[in-house]
């Protein structure tokens, strides 16, 4: 027994030593911590719980027998984040490389099997080379494993991955099938296929940061969600993350003490539209001051900016905002907007967190490279996702709600629980101008005559009392008291019960 | 009341000026009517009014400079006065005139005593007339740059060039050289023409380690002026006043008389009836004084001398210009106590004092009192335009002495909150806590001696520092305490804090010991004394308010990707405090550099291109006129920083920049 658990600690001994001092040294070079260090930070102190640690290859063929350490390269387990519990697994890029083995890809594949069973979240610190090359099919066989998995806890569990190094190949499908991606900047990337491959393919001279680096799929490729400054960073702004986020689809998000009372009043509101309709002004600015304490965790903050998607509370509950930035692009819907809100309306829905959408929208974006690019179809995403959504839905209309645009932003029609419009709210089929151009063709030549059936136009439809005669909004609330009127609504709504007909699943236009 | 004063008085101006003109029409019992710009459509001044007529477009020069536009509005409302605040038309003979014709009241001077004042050159023979000390210099209108490098060769350098019609320090320039005569004179003429419509400039002897006291005078129709002790105006940048006080540390009685009775004698040789200032240049070392100006209207800091006088200076105006004998006497005049007014102003002192416009997403300050005085004319979700004065506001404090209203306005401004906009907040604490500013030891050069090379934030004392890092220490325990009481829990033993912590500020690392205490906690910061911190903040409150060492501090706190961001005195402290373990990890992290910029001539506000200075591939020289860029009617000379070569331009004349837009890449 003795000699057991003196096995026991030695074994442990090696495990945490992962690949050594010198490799350790290495990683630490590149501004990156290891595997466990990530761990120690991701969680709280002392409440990981490491699980096969003793786990190591069978691997036989190109010398591999001599080579082996205990936990193969991965690190798993479970902890607790703010007290409440996530599975989590951190590979190892000390130990060869972290690439996936088939006993890599199994530890994985326990985590996750078991926090599906418990309902309770995954996290994922990826750090690896690739497929354990000497292994073969083998390899491939485990990522898919844990793709298959991805894709079953998909909605049933929150998923996050945090890329921290390399992430190539089959490698990165696991990552995309996750609800979250964060990358940390300059020290981690995610590709298909690496520069070298893409020369000899295609003769594009690339670099690896240009090619799948933070920047590029925080701004260009929209593959992950935001990029942070060094490991710290990205591991304290996960546990935010986390602390949003219910344990799983059978519970309620968190609720969190807030002495930000959901009476106060933003005066400053009441002049946030200016009077000039084409003039924009920062969305952002009325999340800010309508949530808890300003606290919002935006996701995908620098890519297609025209629409904003994130996290916040409103009375301590989790609430998903999707808003149109008039800053950019005055607002409009593209191909990037629409994808960009439909996966988010569709995540929040998963896990019935309140939907609170700030709607200033003055149409889809015109021109061939949208409709080449299929925005019809992208375009429908959104429509698709607000639609089918069951969760708690309110909607404040701001200012344009115009055209096929305004139907798509949560509106009445969509089965909007709770509807509002500010009194600057315009909600029509296009602007004015535009409208005038088309009812009154013939008069075109007269400046005079139309500029003053635009004004006929406006006065009657460039105010909220159409739609409201009709039902389409439920009120006219003022700016300033915005806060308190969603915060009432969402407790109001907090044990709506709506159910979509029973399908297999539905064929959204991907 | 006796007899009644006005019933209805017309402000023709606009922003805070307008704003407190109303208060004292309003503790008068008169109505009041505002005017408003298109840019002011819905501004504090126009709700604040019982009335409010539309003036025009937003240019000043198409609406508040437009002489019939306001008397239209008089005779609309049945105005019978009209108060011009101070710009605008406040000392245009003109439009005092114009409203004399039509029977209108002119809350101000009469149209000869504006007149008299109003051209600095006339002004200035007047007052060696009336006996009073002036400046050597040139007082003719100079014609040509050769002249006006001769005149300066005469008087000596350095001199000073300014504009005729000028005021707030437009049109203005110093010259070290006969090379910097001719630049000014040409820039000087220009920006005199562009904001006043007049090019006439002068010349004079410009006097070194100066401080700028002024003298508030006061006068009735009937011949009575009295004086209401001094301003010193010395804090300036770009010859703006930033903050004045009363009185002044620097006057002892016998100059304040002698200044004060050289002031009514001016004011008297000219008939002065209303309130006035005379503005005096005083050596720093000898306590000579020479007369510089003097305005014909309310002052901008006229506030400082009503806290320490309790005399309402509006109110006396409205008085004397309805035809009231003055009924204060000189030796009724009593100065008491101290009081200080700090300009809050839309710029960024980091990037040389430029105007910052947009909207102001917040604005709040600490609340008006016994002690507070907040003149402003704009509220939370304003606009702060680029038409007009980027001023946000006037705060004032009042003190039994100059260190209590120091204090007392520093304490404000940490109360302070703005945010949509750059402001000067941080740059005004960092004067009033300056050891300079403090001794009183301060000159018109102050700002430019302190910060030679522009103001780049400031580093609190250490035990400021402690005791802010004290502070972060109390945060980040609360904010955790809260964060670990959200639901679903896996029943694991409750989180205790530890006593050990590190923060991180400033790439340097300091070790905190903490223990809990009633309230609050006790922090050693290293081997500093205890500080014990006391405070009921709860995570997510914008301001921390408590004690260190039972010294009570403010804060303002925002959370930050990691750790939190306390802003106090004047300094922008990014700090996060780690467990030891996190500290041993977090310094493996690599520093990052921020892009080199170097390379690239920036745009440093939102303006005009008035000129592009250079062509592409050209050499330039360290010092040398790149650029020129107008903001707020400012000429802005872009300069070379150092020896390089053009290799791109990207703006040309009349483009419109935003902030940070490359102008122009060096090779």
């Amino acid at each position: 027994m003795q000699d057991i658990i003196r096995q026991l600690e030695e074994k442990r001994a090696q495990a945490r030593q992962g690949g050594g001092a010198k490799r350790v040294e290495a990683q630490h070079a590149k501004g990156k911590l290891t595997a466990r260090e990530r761990l120690e930070l991701l969680l709280d102190p002392g409440s990981f719980e490491e699980w096969d640690m003793f786990v190591e290859h069978d691997c036989t063929d190109f010398g591999m027998a001599e080579q082996k350490t205990p936990g193969d390269g991965v690190v798993t387990g479970y902890g607790t984040i703010n007290g409440r519990p996530v599975f989590v697994f951190s590979q190892d890029f000390t130990v060869f490389g972290g690439s996936l083995s088939a006993a890599h890809a199994g530890k994985i594949c326990k985590i996750m099997d078991t926090a599906m069973k418990v309902g309770a979240p995954v996290i994922g610190l990826n750090d690896s080379g690739g497929a354990r090359i000497q292994e073969g099919v083998d390899s491939l066989a485990g990522y898919a494993e844990v793709f298959q998995r991805n894709v079953l806890a998909s909605g049933v569990v929150p998923q996050i991955s945090v890329i921290m190094g390399p992430c190539a190949g089959g490698a990165v499908y696991s990552p995309a099938m996750t609800d979250f991606i964060f990358m940390v900047k300059d020290s981690s990337y995610m590709f298909v296929t690496g520069p070298d491959v893409v020369k000899t393919v295609t003769q594009e001279v690339v670099t690896q940061e240009q090619l799948g680096g933070a920047i590029t799929h925080t701004t260009k490729s929209s593959v992950a969600d935001n990029a942070f400054e060094n490991d710290v960073e990205a591991l304290a702004q996960t546990r935010r993350l986390f602390d949003f986020l219910p344990l799983s689809n059978r519970e309620k998000p968190p609720v969190r003490e807030t002495w930000d009372p959901i009476t106060r009043q933003e005066a400053s509101l009441d002049t946030l539209v200016p009077p000039n309709p084409n003039k924009p002004y920062d969305m952002k600015e009325l999340i800010e001051k309508v949530v808890d304490e300003g606290d919002f965790f935006e996701i995908q903050p620098n890519y297609a900016k025209n629409i904003i998607i994130g996290l916040a509370r409103i009375g301590g509950q989790t609430v998903g905002i999707v808003a149109n930035q008039p800053m950019v692009l005055a607002g409009c819907l593209d191909i990037d907007s629409s994808r960009k809100g439909a996966r988010f309306v569709r995540f929040c829905d998963c896990y019935d967190i309140p939907i609170v959408t700030f709607v200033d929208v003055p149409g889809f974006l015109p021109g061939t490279a949208q409709e080449y690019g299929g925005i019809i179809k992208h375009g429908a995403k959104l429509l698709f996702a607000y639609a089918e959504a069951t969760t708690p839905k309110v909607t404040v209309i701001t200012r344009k709600a115009y055209g096929g645009a305004y139907d798509v932003m949560a509106s009445k029609h969509l089965r909007g629980d709770l509807n509002y419009a500010w009194p600057t709210a315009e909600i029509a089929v296009m602007g004015p101008k535009g409208a005038v151009e088309i009812i009154f063709r013939s008069e075109i030549g007269d400046a005079e005559k139309i500029a003053a059936r635009t004004e006929e136009y406006r006065q009657k439809f460039a105010n909220p009392f159409v739609a409201g005669h009709r039902g389409f909004i439920d009120d006219v609330i003022m700016p300033h008291n915005t806060r308190f009127r969603i915060a009432r609504s969402l407790a109001m709504l907090r044990d709506k019960k709506l159910e979509n007909p029973w399908k297999k699943h539905d064929n959204i236009p991907l | 009341m006796a007899n009644k004063l006005f019933d209805k008085i017309l402000i023709a101006n606009r922003g805070e000026i307008a704003c407190r003109v109303i208060k004292t029409c309003r503790k008068l019992g008169i109505k009041t009517v505002a005017v408003y710009s298109d840019a002011d459509d819905g501004a504090l001044h126009m709700r604040m009014a019982d009335e409010a007529v539309h003036i025009g477009p937003a240019p000043a020069a198409e609406s508040y400079l437009v002489i019939e536009k306001i008397v239209d509005a008089c005779r609309k409302t049945g105005a019978q006065a009209v108060h011009p605040g101070y710009g605008f038309l406040s000392e245009n003979r003109k439009f005092a005139a114009a409203l004399k014709e039509a029977g209108i009241t002119f809350i101000g001077p009469n149209p000869e005593a504006i007149y008299a004042m109003g051209d600095k050159i006339e002004s200035k023979k007047l007052a060696q007339k009336a006996g009073v000390s002036t400046v050597p210099g040139y007082l003719g209108a100079i014609a040509s740059t050769e002249e006006a490098v001769k005149i300066a060769t005469e008087i000596g350098f350095p001199v000073m060039i300014k504009a005729s019609a000028g005021g707030g320090g437009k049109g203005m320039r110093i010259a070290y050289s006969k090379e910097e005569v001719a630049q000014g004179f040409s820039s000087a003429t220009n920006e005199a023409k562009n904001s006043f419509g007049d090019d006439r400039v002068f010349i004079e002897k410009y006097i070194e380690q100066p401080r700028h006291i002024e003298i508030q005078v006061l006068g009735d129709k009937l011949g009575n002026v009295i004086y209401l002790g001094e301003r010193e105006c010395s804090i300036q940048r770009r010859h703006q006043k930033v903050i004045e006080e009363a009185p002044s540390p620097f006057l002892d009685e016998k100059t304040r008389k002698a200044m004060g009775e050289q002031a009514v004698a001016l004011a008297k040789a000219v008939n002065y009836d209303s309130a006035g200032t005379v503005e005096f240049i005083v050596g720093g070392k000898d306590r000579k004084f020479y007369f510089l100006e003097m305005n014909t209207r309310l002052q901008v800091e006229h506030p400082v001398t009503e806290l320490i006088t309790g005399i309402d200076l509006v109110e006396q105006m409205i008085r004397v210009a309805a035809g009231e004998t003055l009924s204060i006497r000189q030796e009724d005049v009593k100065l008491n106590g101290w009081a200080i007014e700090a300009r809050i102003y839309a710029e960024d002192p980091l990037r040389g004092f430029l105007p910052s416009t947009g909207r102001l997403a917040r604005w709040r300050t600490a609340p008006e009192s016994d002690v507070i005085r907040n003149d402003t004319g704009v509220v939370e979700g304003s606009e702060i335009s680029m038409f007009y004065d980027p001023m946000i506001s006037k705060l004032c404090s009042y003190g039994k002495d100059r260190d209590e209203a120091v204090s007392t306005l520093s304490a404000a401004l940490d109360e302070t909150w703005i945010a949509g906009i750059g402001h000067n907040v941080n740059f005004l604490s960092a004067v009033l806590d300056h050891p300079r500013f403090r001794s009183g030891d301060i000159s018109t050069n102050f700002i430019a001696e302190e910060w030679p090379n522009g103001f780049g934030g400031t580093v609190l004392p250490e035990e400021r520092q402690n005791a802010m890092l004290a502070v972060a220490a109390l945060l980040h325990i609360r904010n955790e305490f809260r964060a670990r009481h959200l639901g679903g829990k896996l029943g694991l033993p409750e989180w205790q804090p530890g006593a050990d912590w590190v923060a991180f500020l400033n790439k340097a690392e300091y070790k905190l010991r903490v223990t809990n205490a009633e309230g609050g906690i006790d922090v050693k910061v290293g081997k500093g004394k205890l500080l014990k911190v006391r405070s009921d903040w709860k995570p997510g409150e914008p301001f921390f308010r408590g004690s260190v060492n039972g010294q009570s501090v403010v804060a303002r706190v925002a959370p930050r990707p990691d750790g939190v961001r306390v802003v106090h005195g004047g300094a922008e402290l990014d700090i996060a405090v780690r467990t030891p373990r996190a500290a041993e990890l977090a310094r493996l992290m690599p520093e990052k550099l921020p892009p080199d910029m170097s390379k690239f001539l920036l745009c440093p506000m939102p303006g005009l291109v008035v000129s592009i200075n250079v062509s592409e591939g050209e050499p330039v020289k360290a010092g040398q006129a790149l650029a020129v860029v107008e903001a707020m009617k400012m000429e802005n000379v872009l300069r070379a920083e150092r020896d390089g070569t053009v290799k791109k331009i990207n703006a040309k004349k009349g483009d419109s920049l935003a902030v940070d837009q490359v102008i122009l890449e060096f090779a």
